[in-house]
């Protein structure tokens, strides 16, 4: 583990089973002193489970938990330095605005004009001056999401949980409050722990992503590492669109693919070694026929706005392909792909999972439209 | 009119009718002999008699209020650690707490004196032991014990009912945000929980204060409830009638006072009566 000093939160090895199910397996993950990191994966990869591990709610079955050098295993979660931003923010509805942000402060049994500065400071910095008295009924979704994240920092946590927290607000106010949440995060100088199922969100939002899937970790990395250079298949297949193909690594700098010999970036591969080649349908460009590297039919176009997303039948294997030119369906195009834009990976389990985009039209893979889910519960 | 009021109002009139006469009539009825002598002429002289049973009103509102405080110390724990229980095992302890309501009131009532008879079932067993015997039926305990038991699954059940309508997440958050479990209770459970609570009081009490079967059976003849009045000024005569139904009307009231005020802890929570 990198620069052991500077982490705050240390899982290692944890193991968590409902029943048969296991939910985390073996997981190992450093969490820096005021990093924004996401566990970002689809629902039941473990990424929920994770949270409450470090939030106390649960116990893992084994593994050690680690709070800034000390085992916390077995410390119940009102002893945590941590504060948690629930799915459903989990406001108390008996209680006002005001009173909820002022809870874990009587809890602490802080005397009354502290808590008041306190509350009034929270309640500015997530801008909602004056709303001190209102009920927590009459708040907009967007509101209460806001007096959720002024009671959870009120009580000065060292690190920060959010689970979900933007799932159930539309698409518009979610763009917001990621701005909103990063900037607090910024101001605070705290570390935020926030999990996703959003790939958009969490390349948006992160210092570093955590890519999960069925209890493991896939990927740890800076956004763009994740998005550049995907170490597998699903990967490559949850972060945005991907084109994968069967691949072999003649020698370094040099790949087949699609039948065809390309120039690329990577190395260290054995001689003709067996890979996965990844290249993201906005890198390629569409030429015409006698200048293409490879050869195609178009049989379909998506008019989506700022490109067209077109597919390409290049013999029998589906490409997508993010272009402004126009295209229409039958056209014979050329596909033209830089050297850069071409990405290696090992094979791994996940191979030959994540195929062309043959059944896209009934696919409707856009993930950000996804309805808030039950997590791993 | 629209044809769709008109369907609702059909629908609605059957219970209209039978609300009118079996609860307006009959109240009608009560209030037109509250203030009326046996010759049917105008009179406020039931009330002057009142003052005769101020001590059976004192006894029946003290009965009631302990019972009522015992009936609540036992249903809150006994609530809160069912919801701590599967679903499935909550709804077999729910049925249990129900079972003997399917029993006849009356029957419910009459098996408590062999059970706290001289001749009872507890004496016998203290008598084996050697002590004994204890004098337990006809006295005010038996009485309070009575009201307890034959009330307490309206108790239980809206107190239950709120509690398992509280969400998870909110005692996670009051955990998260440093709550002891202790402090959970009082500062989450406590406050939600308290629509259930008044309904229970409401539930308890009213019955409490009205009963006159469990005094006379468990009590003997030596605790005379306002309930007992009633129903033993009925039963003497229809020269009592008047009398009789000035103490109900002021029952009733009574009643109804107590409830608007529990109805005001309740806040705006719709609290059934």
């Amino acid at each position: 583990m990198e620069n052991q000093k500077n982490n705050i939160i240390e899982l290692k090895d944890i193991f968590v089973s409902f029943g048969e199910e296991k939910v985390l397996d073996g997981l190992s993950l450093a969490i820096k002193d005021k990093e924004f990191i996401t566990l970002l994966g689809p629902s039941g990869c473990g990424k929920t489970t994770t949270l409450r591990i470090i939030a106390g709610f649960l116990d893992a079955n084994r593994g050690e938990v680690v709070f800034e050098d000390k085992k916390i295993n077995g410390v119940p979660s009102y002893k945590r330095q941590v504060n948690t931003i629930f799915q459903r923010y989990a406001l108390f509805p008996h209680l006002n605005v005001y009173e909820n942000v002022a809870f874990g402060l009587r809890v602490k049994k802080l005397k009354e004009n502290e808590i008041k500065e306190i509350v009034t400071e929270m309640l500015h910095l997530v801008n909602l001056d004056g709303f001190e008295k209102r009920s927590i009924s009459t708040l907009s979704g967007g509101q209460q999401q806001r007096v959720a994240i002024a009671r959870a920092i009120a009580n000065k946590p060292k690190v920060l949980l959010l689970d979900e927290p933007l799932a159930a607000l539309d698409l518009k106010l979610r763009k917001d409050m990621q701005k909103e949440l990063r900037r607090i995060q910024r101001q605070l100088g705290i570390t935020f722990v926030f999990v996703t199922h959003d790939q958009e969100e969490a390349l948006t939002m992160s210092d570093r992503v955590v890519v999960m899937n069925k209890g493991k970790i896939q990927q740890i990395g800076t956004p763009q590492d994740i998005y550049n250079e995907p170490e597998n298949a699903f990967v490559a297949d949850f972060i945005g669109e991907s084109n994968i193909l069967d691949g072999v690594m003649k020698k370094d700098f040099v790949a087949e693919f699609s039948g065809h010999v390309f120039e690329c970036l990577d190395k260290g591969f054995f001689e003709n070694e067996n890979v996965d080649v990844v290249v993201r349908p906005e890198d390629v460009d569409i030429v015409p026929v006698e200048k293409g590297m490879l050869t195609g039919t178009v049989t379909s176009v998506d008019f989506l706005g700022v490109h067209y997303e077109i597919i390409v039948d290049i013999g029998g294997f589906k490409w997508m392909i993010q272009t402004t030119d126009e295209c229409f369906v039958g056209d014979n195009v050329g596909l033209y792909i830089e050297p850069d834009a071409i990405h290696i990976m090992k094979k791994s389990e996940y191979s030959g999972l994540y195929g062309d985009y043959s059944t896209y039209s009934e696919e409707m893979e856009h993930l950000s439209d996804i309805e808030p889910e039950d997590d791993d519960e | 009119m629209n044809k769709k009021s008109f369907g609702s109002r059909l629908v609605a009139a059957p219970y209209i009718v039978w609300s009118a006469i079996f609860i307006v009539v009959p109240l009608i009825i009560m209030v037109y002999f509250a203030f009326t002598n046996d010759a049917g002429s105008f009179t406020l002289s039931n009330f002057a008699q009142i003052g005769k049973f101020k001590k059976a009103f004192g006894l029946s509102i003290l009965y009631a209020v302990i019972a009522t405080i015992i009936t609540l110390l036992l249903s809150y724990p006994m609530a809160y650690y069912m919801t701590k229980f599967k679903i499935g095992h909550q709804r077999m302890i729910m049925m249990l707490i129900m079972l003997p309501m399917w029993m006849n009131f009356l029957i419910r009532t009459y098996s408590w004196i062999t059970i706290l008879a001289n001749t009872g079932l507890i004496n016998k067993f203290l008598s084996f032991l050697g002590i004994g015997p204890l004098q337990l039926i006809n006295t005010p305990g038996a009485v309070i014990l009575g009201m307890v038991y034959d009330f307490i699954p309206y108790m239980i059940l809206p107190i239950y009912t709120a509690m398992s309508k509280i969400d998870n997440s909110l005692l996670e958050a009051a955990s998260d945000l440093g709550s002891d479990s202790w402090s959970r209770i009082r500062r989450v459970i406590m406050p939600l929980s308290l629509p259930g609570v008044i309904s229970g009081i409401t539930m308890v009490f009213v019955p409490s204060v009205s009963t006159f079967y469990i005094s006379q059976k468990l009590g003997g003849n030596k605790t005379l409830l306002i309930g007992d009045a009633i129903e033993y000024l009925f039963n003497t005569g229809p020269q009592y009638y008047n009398v009789a139904s000035t103490l109900s009307l002021i029952l009733m009231v009574l009643i109804l006072i107590s409830t608007l005020i529990m109805n005001k802890f309740g806040d705006d929570e719709e609290v059934v009566i």
